[in-house]
């Protein structure tokens, strides 16, 4: 019963991170229809300057912080002068997010050499809580917390302020968002690198339970895409319950067939595909 | 002028030419160490052939070829292992692959653009995960060891020299398969697909079922230089499988030029020399990979074989108007 629970736990926390992973994905992917390659990449280099930040003595919370402001900047660079240009072209976007994919893995693999960084949890974050006679690890519930903190705080951005609506107006329809006098650019830039930093947020977050390693950008990556394809491009409410999908296959998967586990956890992505290509929260698009 | 003379037009001499060179290869290059290059860009080109079916002639971008590739080197690997013949696990190889060419092309199919490639990207890193991960059916990260090449009719392929004569043969046959495809009615709608797919629709097309086609036809060549490759390294691990793989080989389509049959073997030779020289010097081939990724689509987007086109047309242009004429603005065609 306990081994279930503990589970269900770690797969709640797990979700938390996906969400954070995947929502910037989402709105990246879904509502300006760039395809970021990088974006696992985000996470892996958010994870790193979280790690070096708080081997330099930073609270935890101020890494996370400072690694999102960091990474958000270089995104936002990236798309201001680079996949500006190339807007509504696929396989250039492509190209250059892959290219700097690639880039940012090696500069990590220089830097931070090969070895795996697992940071401790932070100190008034360790231990664990005690609810009817079971044991609930701090940090994993502070994981979910955080996650659903912030998906409220995007659902309300994106929903109910003018700055959502700006945006909303800007993907629907670029020109007529411009003449109305809508910086459709700038905000691009903006939700582009609200992204990055909620990739990288989510890093420092997940550095003292997934640990930092190379590779760890190709293996998010997919992740963030089977949440989106499952939740639905460009929707905040199927980004929140695919993450906790996969976050729940991921733990029972690898408990119970551990060689299989990261098989199944695209099984769900191939079933929405097949039953419901527009995704469990996703509008069809005409 | 005589007939004979109608006939060798540049374009047929330089292809004499390149056939001699290709053929009497090993004999002028001699060092074991080229001709295993040449080979291997051989092999690498018919995969890049095979991709660019759909990245050039389909218009539709798949990250997830490294999983048809090394599927095709896996299955027989491990039906090698089990002691089955050559023959058997080729053609199992084969058949597996244009089996799972199928599924990809069931669940991608559904989108085009962005969505396909996603789609491809998320199938090949199953496949990927399989290699890795299933360690109790593909040993896992050790990989699968073949114990010989085989010789068909006799004739040995252990040696440089064999491998590449089996690789020449392999690419000619694949090049000839597509020149002729992509003449035929079926590469002419495969195109139409491409350039206007409502047109193509209203037209009776069944465009779901033509791009279906070249999913398995690029799937097929795929498979059999997967299967190059396998018997080339002897070895098969799941570092194939990742998502280099297909990068690299999208690389090698769009560096020498899409939707053209010599872009995607420039592009090999280029990648494959390149990795070699670098690979020498430096441990870093991720980064230079990526910063090519950068530099091809900010200065030559349409690739190397058209982009040198335009270059030339432009400076004969130019030499031919003297200097008065300002430079014409060509790039529109794109070759």
């Amino acid at each position: 019963m306990s081994l279930w629970l503990t589970l269900a736990v770690n797969s709640f926390a797990l979700g938390g991170l996906l969400f954070l992973l995947s929502a910037g994905f989402s709105l990246i992917f879904g509502l300006m229809r760039i395809p970021n390659l990088m974006h696992g990449s985000f996470f892996m280099l958010g994870a790193y300057f979280g790690v070096t930040l708080l081997s330099q003595g930073v609270n935890f919370w101020l890494a996370a912080l400072g690694s999102g402001l960091l990474t958000a900047l270089l995104g936002g660079l990236i798309e201001r002068f680079l996949l500006r240009r190339l807007e509504g072209q696929v396989l250039p976007q492509v190209l250059l997010t892959l290219g700097f994919a690639f880039i940012i893995g090696d500069v990590c693999l220089m830097i931070w050499t090969g070895d795996p960084w697992q940071p401790p949890t932070p100190a008034h974050l360790q231990g664990a809580v005690q609810v009817a006679g079971l044991f609930f690890p701090i940090y994993r519930l502070v994981i979910l917390a955080v996650a659903v903190v912030i998906a409220v705080a995007l659902w309300i951005l994106v929903d109910w302020t003018r700055l959502g609506a700006m945006i909303r107006a800007g993907v629907d329809d670029p020109p007529i968002a411009r003449v109305v006098g809508i910086r459709v650019s700038q905000l691009f830039t903006l939700v582009f690198s609200l992204g990055a930093a909620l990739a990288a947020f989510a890093g420092v977050m997940g550095a003292p339970y997934l640990s930092v390693y190379p590779g760890l950008d190709f293996e998010m990556l997919p992740l963030a895409l089977i949440v989106v394809i499952l939740g639905g491009t460009g929707s905040l409410l199927g980004a929140l319950v695919g993450s906790f999908i996969i976050g729940f296959l991921y733990n029972f998967g690898q408990a119970m067939f551990p060689d299989l586990a990261y098989v199944i956890l695209f099984l769900p992505m191939l079933l929405v595909l097949v039953l419901r290509p527009q995704g469990l929260f996703g509008k069809v698009v005409a | 002028m005589s007939a004979v003379a109608r006939l060798i037009t540049p374009r047929a001499a330089a292809i004499v030419v390149a056939l001699l060179l290709l053929l009497t290869l090993p004999a002028w290059v001699g060092n074991p160490y080229y001709i295993n290059i040449a080979s291997q860009i051989l092999f690498f080109a018919v995969f890049a052939l095979a991709l660019n079916v759909l990245v050039g002639y389909g218009g539709l971008v798949s990250l997830g070829h490294a999983g048809l590739f090394a599927m095709a080197g896996y299955t027989a690997a491990l039906l090698l292992a089990r002691g089955h013949g050559h023959l058997v696990a080729d053609t199992a190889a084969l058949a597996v692959t244009v089996v799972t060419a199928a599924v990809y092309a069931l669940l991608s199919l559904r989108s085009t653009g962005i969505g396909f490639l996603m789609i491809t990207l998320a199938i090949g890193q199953i496949l990927w995960g399989i290699a890795y991960r299933w360690a109790s059916l593909t040993n896992g990260d050790n990989g699968v060891n073949v114990a010989s090449r085989p010789s068909p009719f006799g004739f040995s392929l252990a040696g440089a020299d064999g491998f590449y004569y089996l690789c020449l043969v392999v690419f000619l046959v694949c090049v000839a398969t597509m020149a002729v495809v992509v003449r035929s009615p079926f590469g002419a709608s495969l195109r139409g697909t491409r350039d206007q797919e409502r047109r193509m629709s209203a037209l009776g097309y069944n465009v779901w079922l033509i791009r279906f086609y070249a999913f398995l036809l690029s799937g097929f060549w795929s498979g059999v230089a997967g299967l190059l490759f396998l018997y080339y390294n002897q070895f098969i691990s799941p570092q194939i499988v990742a998502l280099t793989t297909s990068a690299e080989t999208l690389l090698m389509v769009i560096s020498g030029g899409t939707a053209t049959l010599l872009g995607p073997i420039v592009g090999a030779a280029i990648v494959v020399i390149m990795k070699n020289v670098v690979s020498a010097y430096i441990v870093r081939w991720n980064m230079v990979l990526g910063i090519i990724f950068i530099l091809i689509i900010s200065f030559m987007p349409e690739g190397l074989v058209p982009g040198s086109a335009r270059l030339w047309a432009w400076l004969r242009h130019r030499w031919g108007a003297g200097k008065a004429q300002p430079a014409a603005k060509t790039g529109e065609d794109g070759a």
